[in-house]
């Protein structure tokens, strides 16, 4: 790729948008769409590209966005962690505002929690080396993206002999979620557009058995605006023809493997196990855990809690929108009570979050 | 909302609703009301141009200056675009217990040459130490008195729908060159901050075209914010084209790889022009042959509908509203 304006060119969308209108004509009944990563949702809402899609024709956002499907009980985890003496939280900003079942990590914050916003793991090992008499815990959230940078900064703090770097650790693996959601029966999902970012790691090949076992058209896309467009073209070729296999769109970047030196440093630090989910619950072996070998880095076996179970406030639907069966303008509190800068639910927060993304875009013109 | 959080000081929603629910309601006047950036008043047979800014940034040199010519630049482009002469400014320091002063001494001769260049003199100061908070060393307020010609005749009223909007360069430039010398983010770039003073841009414009409605300083919270600030309110509403919006490879490179959105990130050397549409080549061909006008574009125009919002039309030709941020802008993750 050279620029990015190359694929944000408005001749190519509407010619797309034109094919994309053509094809929903000849298949001729509603089609279910999920994108399954949070940077689509916010493409899709940058660029206006619903404006260009036939009504017949929905796109609903997926379990992709890092924050809003940690569950509540992390967050309250974390929050005890903060309140210890001499603890450093670390972590990525979008975590601060997310609300736990009783406060957020920015509401301790003001009140004097020690908690700083870094923009990769190595920061916090560099805060570590730094602040030797105080124990750094770093919130590490995410999917297989950010699992390796997370992987090289235990691997450099075992090298470095550091004692005071910690992770809580709540990475969670997509393919596993996606099998999930159509398991659960609740929707009808006609194809996925997979995540660019997430993919990058993985590859592209991994989401063939959403293919074979469940007759589910599958495409890898980019994020910029022609990549959202020519992957629906995609899926709905698929759909048309009455095919499912794994198309790779965002061939510049995804190769069918992944990334196997990323993927080596993942499975030397972590092995999978069981996660939970907000909203999906709990799913076999969608999460990443610290393997024994590294067991002196997490924080939960140095200092185990008893937690309490999460509340959960009982009007917010962020469970139901990422299983995709809502939308945020169905939600009670949208836009009425929870805002971005006052969010009562981790959708809101994010700005990859769905209710995020239809706050700030989705108001009429 | 109980407590003060950072996006309460980003420009945005929270900012606004600071300067409603507690500013404007106490100090209710009707100068102050018009939230301009310098409050513009009658007195004495001379119409007056005053406003104030504190200036606290991390680092405090950057690449394309430092805290003290940001503080002086910035106070004379708010008299600037009120469409005043800048004539005198104040400087309140509020100094961290442990700064070098060779730094102070930097800083204030930054403010000097700042100060010389717009022809505006210092002429009363005050200096306050704190305790170290680790915060990074120094705040700068500086107040700036200026008067209006009375030949100039800025006003939103004037405003008619199908006016052009003019920018004269390019966006984002000063935060990116700033986040690019935190020291968690390892970037390698040869972006400057646009830290400049506009006054001279603006009279030698003035002096050639009569056709300017209104000017804005395209400060904190950016061009979407200003521009909201523009239509809040009243009975027009602006189009921004995203093709014409200058906004250079590195700043689109970094702003895509961090999540952020360009439009809404702090400037400290651009203007917003509302002009009348015959007048607007002329404009920019004048801005065109000064150094900070160079990259000028014409960027969108004033419509009439939807009344008080402003609307992108993207690169793809669809419409995406471009509302005010509610809290900072915060990077990804994934």
């Amino acid at each position: 790729m050279k620029y990015a304006s190359e694929f944000r060119e408005r001749q190519a969308a509407e010619q797309l948008g034109g094919k994309i209108r053509h094809l929903m004509e000849n298949i001729g009944r509603k089609i279910t769409l999920m994108e399954v990563c949070g940077t689509h949702t916010m493409v899709i809402f940058r660029y206006g590209i619903r404006q260009l899609l036939p009504d017949k024709l929905q796109l609903l956002s997926g379990p992709g966005c890092p924050v809003c499907v940690t569950p509540n009980l992390y967050l309250d985890k974390a929050i005890i962690y903060s309140s210890k003496n001499n603890v450093i939280i670390t972590t990525f900003g979008d975590m601060l505002r997310v609300p736990g079942s009783k406060s957020s990590l920015a509401g301790e914050s003001s009140r004097g929690a020690q908690i700083k916003v870094v923009y990769s793991s190595l920061e916090s090992l560099k805060i570590a080396e730094d602040n030797p008499e105080k124990e750094i815990i770093f919130l590490a959230v995410g999917f297989e993206t950010t699992a390796p940078t997370i992987a090289a900064s235990i691997l450099m703090a075992k090298e470095r002999n550091l004692s005071n770097y910690f992770v809580l650790c709540a990475h969670k693996l997509i393919p596993p979620a996606m099998q999930a959601l159509i398991e659960m029966g609740e929707l009808k999902v006609d194809g996925f557009l997979c995540p660019g970012h997430v993919s990058t790691i993985i590859g592209s090949e991994v989401y063939q058995f959403l293919c074979q076992d469940y007759g589910i058209p599958c495409v890898v896309a980019g994020f910029e605006p022609l990549d959202v467009l020519q992957t629906i073209y995609l899926l709905l070729s698929q759909i048309k023809a009455g095919q499912a296999k794994v198309e790779n769109e965002y061939k510049r970047v995804v190769s069918p493997e992944g990334n196997l030196r990323a993927l080596e440093l993942t499975e030397q630090v972590f092995e999978t196990a069981d996660s939970s989910w907000r909203g999906l619950g709990k799913i076999k072996n969608s999460g990443l855990r610290i393997r024994d070998a590294y067991a002196q880095f997490d924080i939960e076996r140095k200092w185990p809690l008893e937690m309490e179970e999460e509340t959960l406030n009982p009007k917010c639907i962020c469970g139901e929108i990422l299983r995709g069966l809502k939308t945020p303008p169905d939600c009670s509190l949208f836009g009425k009570t929870c805002f971005p800068d006052h969010p009562l639910g981790p959708c809101m927060v994010s700005q990859e979050g769905t209710c995020a993304a239809y706050y700030r875009y989705g108001g009429s013109l | 909302m109980k407590k003060i959080i950072m996006g309460h000081g980003s420009g945005g929603e929270l900012t606004q609703r600071l300067i409603k629910e507690i500013f404007l309601k106490n100090f209710d006047n009707e100068i102050l009301a018009e939230l301009k950036d310098s409050a513009v008043f009658d007195y004495q047979q001379a119409r007056w141009a005053f406003t104030t800014d504190s200036y606290v940034i991390k680092p405090l040199f950057f690449p394309g200056g430092d805290v003290g010519k940001l503080a002086i630049c910035g106070t004379i482009n708010d008299l600037a675009v009120v469409g005043a002469k800048p004539l005198y400014v104040s400087c309140g320091l509020v100094i961290e217990e442990g700064l070098e002063i060779s730094l102070l001494k930097k800083i204030i001769g930054s403010m000097k040459k700042a100060a010389q260049e717009a022809q505006v003199k210092v002429i009363t100061g005050d200096t306050k130490v704190v305790e170290f908070t680790g915060f990074g060393g120094l705040f700068i307020n500086t107040s700036g008195i200026g008067v209006v010609p009375k030949e100039v005749k800025l006003s939103i009223e004037h405003i008619m729908v199908g006016d052009r909007i003019i920018i004269n360069g390019t966006l984002g430039d000063h935060t990116i060159a700033l986040i690019s010398q935190r020291k968690e983010f390892d970037f390698q770039t040869n972006l400057s901050s646009d830290c400049a003073s506009l006054y001279h841009l603006i009279t030698q414009t003035m002096q050639v075209s009569s056709g300017i409605k209104v000017m804005r300083d395209v400060t904190r919270g950016g061009l979407a914010t200003i521009a909201n600030e523009l239509v809040s309110k009243n009975n027009f509403g602006v189009e921004l084209w995203e093709e014409a919006i200058p906004i250079k490879k590195e700043v689109e490179a970094i702003t895509e790889i961090l999540g952020l959105d360009p439009l809404y990130l702090a400037n400290e050397g651009k203007v917003l022009f509302v002009v009348k549409k015959e007048e607007s080549d002329k404009i920019l061909q004048i801005l065109h042959g000064h150094p900070l006008g160079k990259e000028a574009r014409m960027i969108g125009k004033i419509v009439s509908t939807p009344a008080g919002k402003v609307y992108l039309r993207t690169s793809i030709g669809t419409r995406r509203l471009l509302d005010l941020l509610s809290g900072d802008q915060l990077p990804r993750i994934c």
